[in-house]
């Protein structure tokens, strides 16, 4: 494209939005100099650098509307500030919760109004199953046999057992 | 409640080195912030809220009410003295209490670092009995109370450390063996190792008193109470207390004269000290303990050495003379309690 004001190539293009109309302009590096519009290539870079970083990651909320803790508070003292962080801070409150937890992933255990979920039951069952095929490998039969009685254990109980003591 | 009340039982398994075990789950009302983002309405609110669920009428335990804004700061160090609260929340300001059960062994700590801690204690290794105590205690509790709960990371905390089951076991160790065969890292290695947590006499943040060692899991997450449960009272502490013992075993071995010695000079000394801080009183109570399951001392019973580390804490002492002391007087008056409790027989 063309300098609007000589046949030089344009390098620098601006668009103005003013009272509803819309202009387009593009000036070559000499009349865009002659005009005062900084030219971005001559720009220092660590210049442009900056901008990039000022700019806010989208990251979702950058508070919590729930307590108005921020992530950078939450990390600093590595407390949540209510229940809600766990989930506007989503991925940073799990890299935070794994790695407190040595890894683990999710919860396994009680829930509130009963034992254990059914969903924490088959997990608890997959990991017992592992655990055994670990015992027996290593020849720790003992344990192998207390890993097989929790098991069958576990399977014996009644669905409905959810709302009675594990 | 009194001391007597909280005696610890004589038969209580591995009393040799396993002082006493804990249970404790930690939970959060749905709907108010964590206690350091809640604002005086919202934990007052908190209080509110928890209160109903301790009445005596469907609560599991019967439980007198502490306000710790209101009691005096003896109170307050009195009740952590006990291990009824940590000292954290004695330092807190703001709203905050704690129930105590009649027997002085179960406590609910309101606004700590959680709105609600609940906390069981038996002597030698119980933690099963402590979990089976606190577990209907938070079965009561939620009848009255929706806890804070995501389907994912399970009951939620304010520090992730405590995520999932919000479940902790821990175990008050008498390691004073590993301390003199220098064998205590290797411990905390191993500890580090298995996710474990080690600290001093007086919770966290301290630094071993007595040689007295509290170790708890670290990890809350991804396993069933039952299991946590199973691999601290099973596999980790059975392992540190058979060390212990061969530990102490091995001294006896290499030089039981030496042993014999140290013991008897720390009890002439408890026995006519005039006054004394309770650093050195911990330290020579410690080696007592060694020696009473050594069988190096007979006329001085296990259980009222294992209270004596409570009762000469500076509150209890104070306590018990219903005045404040100074600090010449505090150590004149464990002197006084010392020689009393372990005059020869």
């Amino acid at each position: 494209m063309k300098c609007d004001q000589c046949d030089r190539p344009a390098i620098v293009h601006q668009v103005i939005i003013s009272n509803g109309t819309h202009r387009e302009t593009h000036l070559c590096e000499l009349h865009a100099a002659e005009a005062g519009v900084p030219n971005p290539s001559k720009q220092p870079v660590h210049q442009l650098l900056a901008k990039v970083a000022q700019k806010p990651k989208p990251t979702g909320l950058a508070t919590c509307p729930g307590c108005g803790a921020t992530l950078a508070k939450i990390r600093k003292t590595s407390l949540f500030g209510c229940p809600q962080c766990y989930d506007i801070f989503e991925e940073a409150a799990g890299i935070m919760i794994e790695s407190a937890q040595a890894g683990a992933t999710r919860h396994v255990g009680r829930v509130p109004g009963g034992a254990e979920s059914d969903e924490a039951r088959r997990h608890e069952s997959r990991r017992l199953v592992e655990e055994l095929d670990r015992a027996v490998h290593a020849e720790q039969y003992e344990r192998a046999a207390e890993l097989k009685s929790r098991l069958s254990q576990l399977d014996n109980q009644h669905p409905h057992a959810d709302r009675e003591e594990s | 409640m009194t001391d007597q009340e909280r005696t610890p039982d004589t038969d209580a398994p591995d009393n040799d080195v396993v002082l006493t075990s804990r249970a404790r789950i930690a939970r959060n009302v749905a709907g108010i912030p964590f206690v350091h983002r809640a604002d005086e309405v919202q934990r007052k609110q908190a209080i509110e809220r928890v209160l109903p669920s301790l009445n005596p009428s469907t609560c599991s335990e019967e439980t007198e009410w502490f306000d710790l804004e209101s009691i005096t700061a003896l109170q307050r160090r009195v009740l952590f003295e006990k291990n009824l609260i940590s000292r954290q929340h004695a330092d807190l300001r703001g709203p905050r209490g704690v129930a105590v059960a009649r027997d002085g062994n179960l406590s609910m700590m309101v606004n700590e670092e959680d709105h609600v801690r609940m906390h069981a204690i038996a002597p030698g290794l119980q933690p099963g009995k402590c979990f089976e105590r606190v577990r209907q205690l938070d079965k009561s509790a939620e009848q009255k109370i929706e806890w804070a709960f995501h389907q994912r990371w399970g009951y939620q905390t304010a520090c992730p450390t405590n995520s999932g089951t919000g479940v902790r076991f821990s175990a008050m160790l008498h390691l004073p063996a590993l301390r003199l065969t220098r064998e205590l890292e290797k411990v905390r290695q191993a500890a580090k190792d298995l996710h474990l947590a080690v600290r001093g006499y007086y919770g966290e943040g301290s630094e071993s008193s007595g040689h007295f060692y509290q170790v708890s899991n670290q990890v809350t997450l991804g396993c069933s109470e039952q299991e946590l449960l199973d691999r601290f009272m099973k596999t980790i502490v059975p392992g540190i207390v058979n060390y212990e013992r061969s530990a102490r075993q091995a001294l006896l071995r290499r030089d039981q004269i030496a042993i014999e010695d140290r013991v008897q000079r720390d009890l002439a000394i408890l026995r006519s000290a005039r006054v004394i801080k309770v650093d050195e009183a911990m330290r020579r109570l410690s080696t007592i303990r060694l020696g009473v399951c050594l069988d190096l001392v007979q006329d001085v019973p296990l259980d009222r050495l294992n209270r004596l580390f409570q009762q000469i804490q500076s509150g209890q002492l104070q306590q018990t003379a219903a005045r404040s002391l100074t600090p010449p007087e505090s150590q004149a008056a464990r002197a006084t309690l010392l020689r009393e409790q372990l005059a020869g027989q």
